[in-house]
């Protein structure tokens, strides 16, 4: 515990040191420099493009263009709203006539939009700066600056990291981080089904909502939270557990020595990997319902004499998820764990038997802790996964059967996420589901980060070799 | 000690009876949906009932709901058209995708690349429905939702495929890189060695992430759904035939959904079977490196 406050210590001392050497060498640049370079403080990109480096200085150029066009045309009226998030509601005029007032939606999403392209723009500065130190530096050494062509050439050998990652990182700035940025944003306000953009402003609220969620009252989220988080803690570890060690089993019995049609039987199972889960899921959904197959025909041979309500009695709909997760997981791990059971040496076993182990002792001894070493990552993995297992639920019990009792329209088999999206689509609580949306990072960090210490591979790299 | 070797033979014997009861019981378990399925989609919704029945066999043997899908009034295949070009341009989007950000994070040394592969995993680990709205709102700024849900799903699809790099950036890691630095003392730039030499190597995993990328979009209900709200031309196959099942109107489109399944998961588990090999190599390379 000291050694981490320690660490964290020094590494923020060791930030502050960097700002203030990187503060330096600006101030130094600016001292020492030419008037090309004091120039490209304002204009950037011009000291680069008076040593003819046409690309990096026009690169500079049209970048500082086209932010302050964006800022100027754009940006800036976001920005300045984005304290209130917009105090003008749209309406209507005396003359009947729609007026529009602030989108406080539009004001969060390019409020933010404009924040870090500032954020991302002084960093520009900042390469350009370096830029211009760097090639007077060369200069002053006496070194050729590198030409135009070299330095377009660069991007496809020294530089190929930059050419490849460009579109990748792009798109997932776009497309994940400035969401996620949002939804968090949105967890602070109150956007709900009474505070619908663009018709109707919506605020911020500070941590009105997380109090909200653990406030144990009639209205409040607590209890409905808690029974959702534990039952998708006890789901991800059943679903997690039971298909590794049943998948296991059959994988050991496929593998096991004298049985033939190997592949045959591996096949039968894969084949279900490959039908959409939507037709499979819904279809099995649809089987055990009250009127499905499998109630009709225990009815029909006399078996009961009342359908079993598989999905509308709300444990034995927890045991039927389970049950069918089994059925969609064993074939995946039969394919993980086929590969994984050859690789045991098998001399490990013949030593075993001549000491006269039997069957199950050579499971327990050998085959379980081995499997458990390797495919220790993967279980974690697995269990985040399960935690946030949305396709199965859904296609299967649509989180059902409904409870009075919970909030949020939650029931019996919802999962944290399967609650998040009813609560986006169903309630249009965005804020709520937002602040859902955070309890599950939460979780799956927590579980991530503790468990992963306590992996055996991850500890004892060599245990096994 | 002759007998006791008889003794032993024996207990095998059974002991591998038991295996095969076992799993043929297995086959039967994991087969027996689909039997019903395919069984369901030749049962006449004209003649029996189209919804839920006591029987497995039907009583009629028909084409009906075969019928229906091809016909004038059914929009069926414009959906299975569209799913099949989301599928197609997300595999092919994805696929170059990831290529690019495991070879970049497997070859390359830059600054701030551990930074980048740490913070993508953080971002992993938040739920995908918590930023579902805010990409609704995103795309219908651009004009891609309703009508234009198609090209918007495949932006959606690609865009941040990238995170998804870990099984093949673990391929790459294996690739030695003896190789690499043989062809750059040739004078060959990295852009050629990633071109020339490595993506020639990678064709299983490169068959994996276009695999995996084809199937997903066929079950692809949620933000599909949300995207084309409204416009059923746009509809992918597993929002239209959702309708079917999940609404009042079920019990008369229940066969039909059947025969549709079938005309989805047919071509699909077709494909998938002539790549089951990579598909595996790909998901126990995965398991394994986690």
């Amino acid at each position: 515990m000291k050694d981490n406050k320690k660490s964290a210590g020094s590494k923020i001392a060791g930030f502050f040191k960097w700002i203030g050497n990187d503060i330096k060498e600006i101030g130094v640049t600016f001292k020492d420099g030419d008037w090309k370079t004091r120039l490209s403080f304002v204009i950037m990109g011009f000291g680069p493009l008076m040593r003819k480096l046409y690309a990096r200085g026009i690169a500079f150029l049209t970048l500082e263009i086209l932010f302050f066009y964006y800022l100027f045309s754009f940006g800036l009226g976001y920005l300045v709203k984005f304290g209130t998030l917009g105090t003008q509601e749209s309406g209507w005029s005396d003359t009947g006539l729609r007026v529009y007032g602030d989108n406080s939606f539009l004001i969060l999403l390019y409020g933010l939009l404009t924040i870090i392209i500032i954020v991302g723009f002084i960093f520009l500065w900042r390469m350009n700066v370096h830029e211009n130190y760097r090639e007077e530096q060369t200069i002053k050494q006496g070194h050729q600056l590198k030409t135009n062509r070299q330095d377009l050439h660069s991007l496809l050998d020294s530089n190929f990291d930059k050419t490849l990652l460009a579109l990748p990182v792009l798109g997932i700035f776009v497309f994940t981080v400035l969401p996620i940025i949002f939804m968090i944003c949105v967890s602070f306000t109150n956007y709900d089904y009474n505070h619908q953009a663009p018709t109707r402003l919506f605020t911020w609220v500070g941590l009105k909502n997380f109090k909200e969620l653990v406030s144990f009252g009639s209205a409040g989220f607590g209890s409905t939270f808690f029974k959702v988080l534990i039952w998708t803690l006890v789901w991800a570890l059943f679903a997690t557990f039971l298909n590794y060690f049943l998948g296991m089993a059959v994988a050991i019995l496929i593998n096991k020595k004298g049985i033939k049609f190997k592949k045959l039987w591996r096949t039968i199972l894969v084949m279900t990997i490959a039908v959409p889960q939507f037709v499979s899921l819904l279809y099995v959904s649809k089987m055990f319902a009250n009127d499905g197959l499998i109630n009709s025909y225990l009815m029909k041979w006399g078996v009961i004499d009342n359908a079993i309500p598989f999905w509308t009695n709300p444990m034995l709909a927890r045991i039927t998820i389970i049950v069918i997760n089994v059925w969609v997981g064993i074939p995946y791990l039969v394919l993980i764990t086929t590969g994984i059971l050859m690789n045991i040496p098998e001399d490990l076993y013949e030593s075993a038997r001549i000491d006269g182990a039997n069957a199950w002792q050579m499971f327990r001894k050998i085959t379980l802790p081995y499997m458990l070493f390797v495919t220790g990552p993967y279980l974690l993995t697995s269990y985040t996964g399960n935690l946030n297992n949305f396709n199965i639920i859904y296609l299967l019990s649509g989180g059902g059967p409904q409870n009075i009792k919970m909030v949020g329209g939650a029931g019996n088999t919802d999962l944290l996420v399967t609650w998040l999206y009813k609560m986006t689509v169903n309630d249009t609580n965005y804020c709520m589901a937002a602040v859902i949306g955070i309890m599950v990072f939460v979780v799956t960090a927590v579980i991530s980060l503790v468990v992963y210490g306590f992996l055996p591979s991850v500890k004892d790299e060599e245990g096994f070799q | 000690m002759a007998q006791e070797k008889k003794l032993h033979k024996q207990h095998k014997k059974a002991g591998n009876a038991a295996a095969y009861i076992v799993l043929i019981l297995i086959s039967i378990i994991w087969l027996f949906p689909f039997v019903c399925i395919v069984l369901q989609s030749f049962r006449s919704y004209k003649l029996e009932p189209g919804g839920m029945v006591d029987y497995l066999l039907p009583k009629t043997f028909s084409l009906d709901s075969y019928k229906f899908l091809f016909s004038k009034d059914c929009q069926f295949f414009q959906w299975y058209g569209n799913t099949l070009i989301i599928a197609f341009f997300v595999a092919i989007g994805q696929t170059i995708m990831v290529l690019m950000v495991s070879y970049a994070l497997s070859r390359m040394r830059f600054k701030g690349r551990e930074l980048l592969m740490r913070f993508w995993l953080i971002l992993g680990m938040f739920p995908g429905f918590l930023t579902m709205i805010c990409l609704y709102f995103l795309l219908k700024n651009m004009g891609l939702t309703g009508n234009g849900a198609i090209p918007g799903l495949i932006l959606i699809g690609v865009a941040s495929s990238g995170m998804g790099y870990y099984v093949c950036k673990g391929f790459f890691d294996t690739i030695p890189k003896s190789l690499d630095e043989a062809a750059r003392i040739d004078g060959a730039s990295r852009a050629r060695i990633f071109l020339t030499m490595t993506l020639p190597l990678s064709k299983p995993i490169i068959i994996y992430t276009a695999l995996t990328a084809f199937m997903a979009p066929w079950c692809d209900y949620i933000f599909a759904s949300y995207v084309a709200f409204g416009t059923s031309k746009k509809y992918n196959v597993a929002v239209a035939m959702y309708r079917w099942v999940n609404t009042n109107d079920y019990q008369g489109y229940f066969t039909r959904f059947c025969a549709g399944g079938i005309l989805i998961a047919v071509p699909i588990t077709i494909l998938f079977m002539c790549l089951q090999k990579y598909y595996v190599e790909g998901v126990t390379g995965g398991a394994v490196k986690g």
